[in-house]
């Protein structure tokens, strides 16, 4: 416990924990991302990772308990770094200017977190709990069934993303997370000791984090403009009638 | 009085190593009774500082800059020689003694600068060990280049910062004895005065630049290592803060100054470019191993592009009158030279105070890369100052002063006429003679801190036992009120000129009759001025502000004053001295091709001053030089 | 020329402070801004009024002395140039300057535009240096250090101390300093015998210090005036890394029975 809390105590210790929370968040985004891409092959294989998640807590609870861990970790380094920071330059210089040769990226890393915790409990709200009242289609996502009697993501993500106010917050918060990640993970490479040369290619993190979070991006966006332009309309609305009609033979049972 | 150099017998090569033997030591318990005071932390300071604190002395040292590692010697580019033999071509710590002396125009102590020449393996290995990032061969061991001319190759260097890195390592030893507690640290504090009882060295008065607080310190020995006096010429290659003051007030305190005519102007600066201008800029000498000098042969051709001055109506003048040596001439010749055609009116850039520094040649021969891996940093520096661009148009050049040889007369223990005063580094005398060449100056401060004032001192404290004086003694008293008596007359005058002003007139006077060539006319046109420009700065002096807090202007006020003295002395020494050698070149001391011509017979001597009250002119004293290994011969670099 | 200085001015760090106003006249491109600071001093001290002090001492950019934010950059912004080495000719006629000191919490005002950067000097004592003492000192070829490893070494060892870093952070963060001093010699074989503590005790002494931490802007590399790069702030951070997990090691595997 001493280790910890000497690390805790440390400037260095603190952005270690930054990059390693870093880190982990990174790579949850990486394997939620290729869940998400499995939507492009079809009902069947998403519907079936779906499942497969749901079905496994010995996974599933783990990973949300170490996830949930980092996402503290990661804010609270985050608030008490920034604390510090504030208390080491109490006069900022005349007329206010930018920070000199820094990013736009690294400048807005704490707003662009903000946003896109807000944004992550709303995802949460959207998709994982299916609060009705935040989707916009009045729909209840959790009571969705594939042919199979499957919870059907598939058909919750293209009607999550067939409301254009949803979308578009969608991908301006993606934007952010790849703003951050832009800096973030540059920071988080140099954090832990990762060399900015190498075989010759100067400044290679930075190179690396930009490429990633713009590929991250491409991707992660591709899916509501994928949606939005008329992808799985098809099954969309198939599921819509089955929908209706069972919503109708419901009533009708019920009366 | 007799100045007695104490020079222990036997042969040269002997010497050294007999004083040691014979030496009193102090015994390890006994070493911490003893403090010890060390006013400056260059190179020759700080690496006196740190050792004296190693073998367990307590040590004050202080600094008028915010941080020790900041003094002067940062600033030297070029390298640090040592008679280490690592390229096999011949040198030997004779032959980095014998070069030393001529360069010096024998008019050093021989038996210093053997000694000098002795240590300065041990410095390399010594700044090696601290962790110096000196230059290395891909085999992984140290790399050497010929410079200034000699012709070996012995100048050891980091990249263009020697001076830098060679101050950090002193410096870095200094924090670890100051963290260990053995040395008590002053920056921003600056010495006023020195307090001498029964005739020693007892102690200092300084100031606290920050609150104004005047304070004493009592000490078992002084050490000075305050640096040269070259900005006693306003403009110079020296810091803006570099000051006669600890040395001037130790010289009227009863501490001879010696040589004070011998100033080395350096020869490629970047030249004046207006008046407004507070200092000047070396570039490194290493330039003219592939930069060729020149100025146009005919007047009218002064005004053109340099592009358009064909090469046959180009003078070549230092490859003309020194065939053998050429573009690599000594500093006091190769500025002498320049001075010389740009008198004959054929100077170039404004106010045809300038000569080109060539390096196309070189660029056509080893490509602009190859000499931009060399001099990029030179070529940088220049063109931020100028805003020309030195690849595509010569550079121009001019000599300005940069170093002055000589200083508080010492004896073999670099201890002053006042016992327990001990003086190291630039400000003492010793070792340069009346020229010093390249890259010998860290070595001379290096040698003196690490590896010579250490047993000095031991030797003085081992054989006289000082009593400890307490700060509450009459003579720090009187030391300490003579100081705030100093301060509140400068305040006081309110006037209508600044110190500037007037250390730039003092300047002006300096550089124009008592510089790079000087005549018993313009001598005493500079004895006949700098008492009046004195008289008027105490009477028209404007220092604002106070005693009580930060006031720079108060400062060099205290500085320009102690200038406006000293200036006197050089020049009354350079007068007496009917000789050219060196740094001091005498008009009417010159062969017919121009060359300097040194008296042998009737100069062969260290002249000491001393001060016999103000107003009063100072008494001289001489220390014959003695040559018992080398015969003196004429320089000649043609 | 004709320029605008708002210049701050400050009795000390007790009292308040605030900006000035000055024109500066005729002023000459090929002067350097500090030559023109001192200009329009010597005509504040001919009116009667007090000057600005400003800390300068060699002129040639290499003692780290000067310390001026210029329009908000410190040493102004030019590459590889601290505020000495400016000159006029990269301003331009009619503009307005304004001229700050370093400001962190770790760097105190003294005076004007004059701050205290002894936290630097701290840090160092925490073991920025090597422990041997004089005439302790090998042949100096017998341990050889391969060009790379001194050539790194250099790169890290030519920062001048100015503290152009901290001041132009937004977080005020030392790392560049520390990070340079740090590495000069933890790069050096003479240096690594103590490598562990001095990063631990530096980098102890800088969180003591009060300056902030390193959020990897870049602004540092940007401004120093000695080019000093990243790379030694990311060798720090693994030699720190290093030192602590083997520090841990050590103390998890007991004393012995000594």
């Amino acid at each position: 416990m001493n280790f910890f809390m000497k690390i805790w105590h440390s400037s260095l210790g603190k952005k270690y924990i930054m990059g390693i929370s870093g880190f982990v968040l990174v790579f949850f985004i990486v394997t939620h991302l290729m869940g998400n891409l499995q939507i492009f092959v079809g009902p069947y294989w998403i519907n079936t990772y779906g499942l497969f998640l749901h079905e496994r807590h010995e996974i599933l609870w783990p990973a949300r308990i170490v996830l949930l861990t980092m996402v503290v970790l990661h804010i609270w380094s985050a608030f008490k770094l920034r604390a510090e920071n504030q208390a080491a330059r109490p006069v900022s210089y005349a007329g206010n200017p930018a920070p000199f040769a820094a990013s736009y990226a690294s400048r807005t890393l704490m707003m662009s977190g903000i946003i896109i915790a807000a944004f992550a409990v709303f995802h949460l709200l959207h998709y994982a709990l299916g609060v009705r009242a935040v989707n916009l289609t009045g729909i209840n996502f959790s009571t969705l069934q594939d042919s199979q009697g499957r919870p059907d993501l598939y058909l919750m993500l293209l009607l999550g993303f067939s409301r254009w106010p949803i979308s578009v917050f969608y991908i301006i918060a993606i934007g952010l997370l790849c703003l951050h990640l832009s800096h973030g993970m540059r920071a988080m490479f140099q954090s832990v000791g990762w060399k900015w040369t190498f075989g010759g290619v100067s400044h290679l993190p930075d190179k690396i984090a930009r490429w990633f979070a713009l590929i991250i991006f491409i991707l992660y966006v591709s899916i509501p403009v994928a949606v939005m332009c008329g992808y799985g309309k098809a099954y969309k609305e198939r599921a819509l009638q089955h929908l209706t009609a069972n919503a109708i033979s419901g009533k009708e049972s019920a009366r | 009085m007799n100045l007695d150099a104490k020079i222990p017998p036997g042969p040269l090569a002997q010497k050294w190593d007999r004083y040691k033997s014979n030496m009193k030591l102090v015994s390890p318990a006994n070493k911490r009774k003893f403090d010890v005071i060390v006013v400056g932390t260059g190179l020759s300071g700080a690496a006196a500082a740190a050792t004296l604190a190693e073998l367990g002395y307590q040590v004050k040292a202080f600094c008028f800059q915010d941080t020790p590692r900041r003094a002067h010697s940062i600033a030297a580019q070029g390298g640090i020689n040592a008679a280490k033999n690592y390229q096999n071509d011949g040198d030997s710590i004779f032959r980095l003694f014998y070069d030393t002396i001529k360069g010096g125009d024998f008019r050093a102590r021989e038996a210093n600068v053997f000694r000098l020449a002795q240590v300065s393996a041990s410095i390399i290995d010594q700044c090696a060990a601290q962790g110096v990032p000196f230059a290395r061969e891909y085999g992984g061991t140290l790399t050497n280049r010929s410079f200034g001319g000699a012709q070996v190759s012995r100048t050891f260097y980091a990249r263009g910062q020697t001076g830098q890195q060679l101050l950090l390592g002193a410096y870095q030893a200094m924090c670890r004895q100051i963290s260990l507690g053995n040395i008590h640290m002053f920056p921003r504090t600056e010495m006023l005065d020195l307090v001498v009882v029964d005739g020693a060295a007892r102690g200092i008065v300084v100031r606290n630049l920050v609150t104004g607080d005047i304070s004493l310190h009592s000490a078992d020995a002084v050490v000075l290592a305050t640096g040269g006096y070259a900005n006693v010429f306003f403009l110079s290659t020296n810091a803006i803060g570099c000051n006669v003051t600890a040395t001037y007030r130790a010289y009227k305190q009863g501490a001879f100054f010696a040589n004070p005519c011998y100033t080395q102007i350096h020869p490629t600066c970047i030249p004046v470019s207006g008046d407004y201008q507070a200092k000047l800029t070396l570039m490194s000498e290493s330039l003219r191993n592939d930069g060729r000098v020149w100025v146009p042969k005919r007047k009218e051709d002064c005004d053109k592009e340099p592009a358009a001055v064909p090469e046959a109506e180009r003078d070549y003048y230092l490859e003309r009158k020194y065939p053998s040596y050429g573009n690599l001439a000594p500093r006091d010749i190769a500025s002498r030279a320049a001075k010389e055609v740009c008198d004959a009116g054929r100077g170039v850039g404004p106010g045809g105070r300038g000569v080109y520094l060539d390096l196309s040649n070189a660029i056509q021969r080893l490509g602009e890369n190859t000499i931009r891996d060399r001099y990029g940093n030179l070529f940088d520096m220049y063109e931020r100052i100028t805003g020309e661009n030195a690849y595509r148009q010569p550079m121009r050049i001019y000599p300005a002063v940069h170093y002055t040889m000589g200083g508080t007369w010492v004896d073999y223990g670099l201890m002053s006429t006042l016992p327990g005063l001990f003086i190291i580094g630039e400000a003492n005398f010793s070792d340069h003679g009346a020229n010093r060449l390249g890259a010998s100056g860290l070595m001379q401060g290096l040698a003196d801190g690490y590896f010579i004032l250490p047993y000095t001192v031991g030797n003085y404290f081992a054989s006289t036992k000082p009593e400890k004086i307490p700060v509450g003694h009459a003579g720090f008293k009187k030391a300490e009120e003579d100081v705030r008596q100093f301060t509140r007359r400068l305040l006081s005058i309110n006037g209508k000129r600044s110190a500037t002003s007037f250390h730039k007139e003092l300047g002006k006077l300096m550089w124009e009759n008592c510089g790079m060539a000087r005549t018993r006319q313009s001598l005493e046109t500079n004895l006949k001025h700098i008492p009046e420009l004195r008289e008027e700065f105490w009477k028209n002096v404007r220092v604002t502000g106070s005693g009580e807090e930060l006031n720079q202007n108060l400062e060099h006020a205290g500085r320009v004053a102690d200038f406006l003295e000293f200036a006197e002395l050089l020049c009354l020494d350079a007068l007496h001295r009917e000789e050219s050698c060196g740094g001091h070149f005498r008009g009417e001391h010159q062969t017919e091709d121009g060359e300097a011509r040194r008296d042998d017979t009737n100069f062969a001597y260290v002249a000491a001053w001393e001060f016999k009250g103000a107003d009063k002119k100072p008494e001289l004293h001489k220390e014959p030089l003695v040559y018992e290994e080398v015969h003196m011969a004429t320089r000649s670099y043609k | 020329m004709n320029l605008t200085l708002k210049i701050w001015r400050q009795k000390n760090a007790a009292s308040p402070g605030g900006f000035e106003t000055h024109e500066a006249r005729d002023v000459s491109p090929d002067m350097s801004f500090l030559e023109m600071l001192d200009m329009v001093n010597e005509r504040l001290i001919a009116a009667g009024q007090e000057p600005f002090v400003f800390d300068s001492d060699c002129r040639e950019g290499i003692c780290g002395t000067c310390s001026l934010v210029i329009n908000g950059v410190p040493h102004g912004g030019r590459k590889g140039t601290t505020v000495c080495q400016l000159h006029m000719r990269h301003f331009q006629d009619g503009q307005t300057i304004t001229i700050e000191p370093w400001r962190a919490r770790a760097f105190p005002l003294v005076k004007d535009l004059i701050v205290d950067r002894t936290a630097f000097d701290r840090i160092m004592l925490a073991g920025g240096f090597i422990s041997v003492n004089t005439g302790n000192a090998p042949e100096a070829n017998a341990l050889p250090v391969s060009k790379e490893i001194a050539d790194l070494a250099m790169d890290a060892a030519a920062c001048i101390g100015c503290g152009a870093c901290v001041a132009v952070c937004k977080n005020a963060s030392a790392m560049l300093f520390v990070a340079a001093k740090v590495s000069h010699l933890n790069y050096l074989p003479q240096g690594r015998a103590e490598k562990d503590r001095r990063v631990k005790n530096m980098v102890a002494q800088m969180d003591q210090e009060g300056f902030g931490n390193c959020t990897v802007t870049g602004s540092c590399e940007a401004v120093c005036p000695k080019e000093i790069n990243l790379d030694f702030i990311a060798k720090m951070n693994r030699d720190y890394a290093v030192a602590v997990v083997k520090g841990e090691l050590k103390a998890n595997s007991g004393g012995g029975v000594g």
